[in-house]
């Protein structure tokens, strides 16, 4: 029977893998490729690309291939910096949405079963609203003026420390980010918490473990699969998020988005934008490989 | 003193009373087995007595002392689930490991008990394995050693052989036979499966509807089985109406409608004139042509109904002149003579005085 349909099999296989396959093709190889290929030439006198051949002898401005903007990010530390900067964000809004979402996430998969299809809309009922609103909604309640910016100076002052600015800091860039993808992290923590068998807590009790024990040693290994598409749900997009900085964070707040954002939008140097996104992408590649390899053994617990 | 005390025990859900005033006590290094039907409350009351459930009332004293409010990390009592419940992120060995691990056992021990352990079960080679890698059998012995590495006081096994094929199921039984004997550790083991709790016990409860219906040594559930429960469900019964005649302390006279008189052992409790059945097991009757000359008083001549070949033995059942069925088993035990009865034969049924039971109603 099985070898029968070995062939109708890689048919089927070809028809269902093949759709998304041309989509990545057409949407994700592609564009790279553009970008490669953008990030390589001139920038054109009002933005846009200069010309790969130039028209004229007597015309001026450059033309052809180049390796300037990689020469220009590898040459100032300032480029390292920002990646920097937007990898520890990142990660330190990965980590809070973590744990914050862990809890809730077990909370949900361990309560009653008519609830937790409520509760799981609850999570991502906010995705009902735009973005940008529930983003600028940050901005009022961070505000000088807001009620929390005052009880928190408030608590601040009754233990002699001087009143801060919440908002425009990296303080309300974490936020935002850990407000924005929260339910990006809960989702797959809930999907891969609610499938344990609740025997194998029984199990654990009944053999001597005591509640940290049971989380510890069955719980937590068991979630790691869930743990880690949580964090590389979360993570990427941070990583390449420009709103929540550009409103939330100050001056010095910038990070690798916003420093793409800029130069497409801003100084208008298509090449070394392309290279900036060329750069942010095979710095994920890298992160994805390595936490894949990472988090062979947790695959493992999926079987 | 009883290891295990169960007294006057009470589980109710709801208004349904799953546990009905259950009162046990398991001997030291005993196979106590609780016998009975699907949704008897047998797993209702292994889980209060793990710890994971409390009871309604009454108490369970180990060793004497109260468990209430011990909870089930603590209690000196393992649980083989039937669902194994072995922890799939952990080898086999870390699996065994894992009670030792908990009770804060050096690791050097541990490696050598585990290794031990994995010996006893037939599995040295397959430590590194994971749960999943196994075969049902081997999974089964693996949540058997890591039930008993420990040594605990007590280890509860939950219908343990229920996924097991029927061949793989006997094997099992065997070993954990001689699990048992080798450890000495007491087993309070549950199945729904009548031949198992017969083969394996030292004592079987046989449950029903919350309530223990009898509690007794294997063979004399089986030769006296107390109500028609009971004799009902421990193997195959042919019963008739009767009533009692004359009781004596030798012996119980019987009356069954339409047949006659029958002789049947004595009973306590049982007066003249009470009503009930006879029940008695297809082995104990012995069926013969009805030309035969039969010695034995208790006897009747009766139609075959028809009859069960399986191999080994076969059933005939027998219509009495009174409407009556009666089984009666005969062993193949001459090669190639499988059958000796046809459907319609006349026969003859009989039995001995002192075999078959007066239950009253
Ligand atoms: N948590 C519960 N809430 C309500 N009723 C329950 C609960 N647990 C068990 N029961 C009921 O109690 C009765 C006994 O259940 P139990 O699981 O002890 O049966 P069992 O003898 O183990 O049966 P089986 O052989 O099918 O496992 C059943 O009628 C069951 O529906
Ligand atoms: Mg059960």
């Amino acid at each position: 029977m099985i070898r029968n349909g070995a062939k109708e099999n890689r048919v089927t296989k070809w028809l269902v893998s093949g759709p998304p396959l041309v989509f990545l093709l057409v949407f994700f190889v592609t564009p790279s490729l553009i970008m490669l290929f953008t990030s390589l030439r001139f920038p054109g006198e009002f933005g846009g690309l200069a010309p790969i051949i130039s028209p004229t002898e007597a015309a001026q401005g450059e033309h052809g291939l180049t390796l300037e903007t990689y020469q220009l990010f590898f040459s100032d530390i300032l480029y390292a910096e920002v990646f920097l900067k937007s990898f520890i964000v990142a990660s330190t809004s990965t980590l809070i949405c973590l744990i914050m979402a862990y809890p809730l996430a077990l909370l949900i998969a361990r309560s009653e079963k008519r609830f937790r299809n409520l509760m799981v809309l609850l999570v991502v009922l906010p995705f009902a609203s735009n973005f940008l609103i529930r983003i600028y909604a940050w901005m009022i309640i961070l505000g000088p003026e807001s009620v929390f910016s005052h009880f928190i100076n408030g608590v601040l002052s009754a233990f002699g420390v001087a009143p801060v600015t919440l908002l425009f800091s990296p303080f309300a860039v974490i936020v935002g980010m850990v407000y924005v993808y929260l339910p990006f992290m809960v989702l797959p923590l809930y999907t891969n918490l609610e499938k344990h068998d609740p025997a194998l807590l029984d199990a654990a009790q009944d053999l001597g473990a005591n509640a940290w024990q049971r989380f510890w040693h069955v719980t937590w290994p068991l979630s790691l699969p869930g743990v880690f598409s949580g964090s590389v749900l979360v993570f990427i997009p941070v990583l390449g998020m420009f709103a929540v900085p550009d409103i939330l964070g100050g001056t010095g707040d910038i990070l690798i988005g916003n420093l793409i954002k800029d130069q497409f939008l801003g100084t208008r140097d298509w090449p070394f934008g392309s290279t900036l996104s060329i750069m942010l992408t095979l710095a994920v590649l890298a992160i994805t490989a390595l936490s894949t390899w990472l988090a062979r053994p947790a695959s493992i617990t999926k079987g | 003193m009883a290891l295990l005390e169960i007294r006057n025990l009470t589980r109710r859900f709801g208004d349904f009373t799953a546990i009905d005033n259950i009162s046990i006590s398991i001997e030291s290094g005993e196979f106590f087995t609780l016998l009975g039907p699907s949704g008897c409350g047998k797993t209702t009351l292994l889980r209060m007595i793990a710890g994971f459930d409390l009871p309604d009332a009454g108490q369970i004293l180990l060793d004497g002392k109260d468990m209430a409010n011990i909870p089930p990390e603590k209690r000196p009592i393992h649980t083989v689930f039937q669902s194994y419940a072995l922890f799939p992120h952990m080898t086999v060995s870390e699996n065994i490991a894992f009670p030792l691990k908990m009770a804060g056992s050096a690791p050097d021990q541990i490696n050598s008990r585990v290794k031990e352990a994995l010996d006893d079960v037939r599995l040295s080679n397959l430590g590194a394995r994971f749960p999943q890698e196994l075969s049902g059998g081997q999974r089964q012995r693996v949540a058997f050693a890591r039930g008993l590495i420990n040594r605990p006081r007590l280890l509860l096994l939950d219908e343990p052989l229920g996924a097991l094929d029927a061949k793989l199921r006997e094997e099992m039984q065997i070993e954990l036979i001689n699990l048992q004997k080798e450890r000495g550790v007491t087993f309070v083991f549950i199945t729904h499966a009548q031949n198992e709790a017969l083969a394996l016990s030292h004592r079987i409860a046989v449950m029903n509807q919350g309530k223990v219906e009898q509690l007794d040594a294997p063979s004399r559930i089986y030769s006296f089985p107390k109500n028609r429960f009971v004799a009902d469900f421990i193997g195959k019964i042919s019963i008739m109406n009767a009533q009692v005649l004359e009781a004596s302390p030798s012996h119980l006279r019987l009356s069954v409608a339409g047949l006659g008189e029958v002789t049947a052992p004595s009973k306590d409790g049982v007066k003249p004139r009470d009503t009930g059945v006879l029940a008695i097991r297809p082995e104990q009757v012995r069926i013969t042509h009805h030309t035969e000359e039969v010695e034995l008083k208790n006897n009747f001549t009766g139609k075959v109904q028809g009859f069960l070949y399986v191999g080994d033995v076969t059933t005939y059942i027998v219509e009495l002149p009174n409407g009556a069925r009666i089984e009666a088993l005969l062993p193949n035990s001459a090669p190639g003579s499988a059958q000796f009865f046809e459907t319609g034969d006349s026969v003859t049924v009989s039995w001995r005085q002192d075999a078959g039971t007066f239950l009253n109603d």
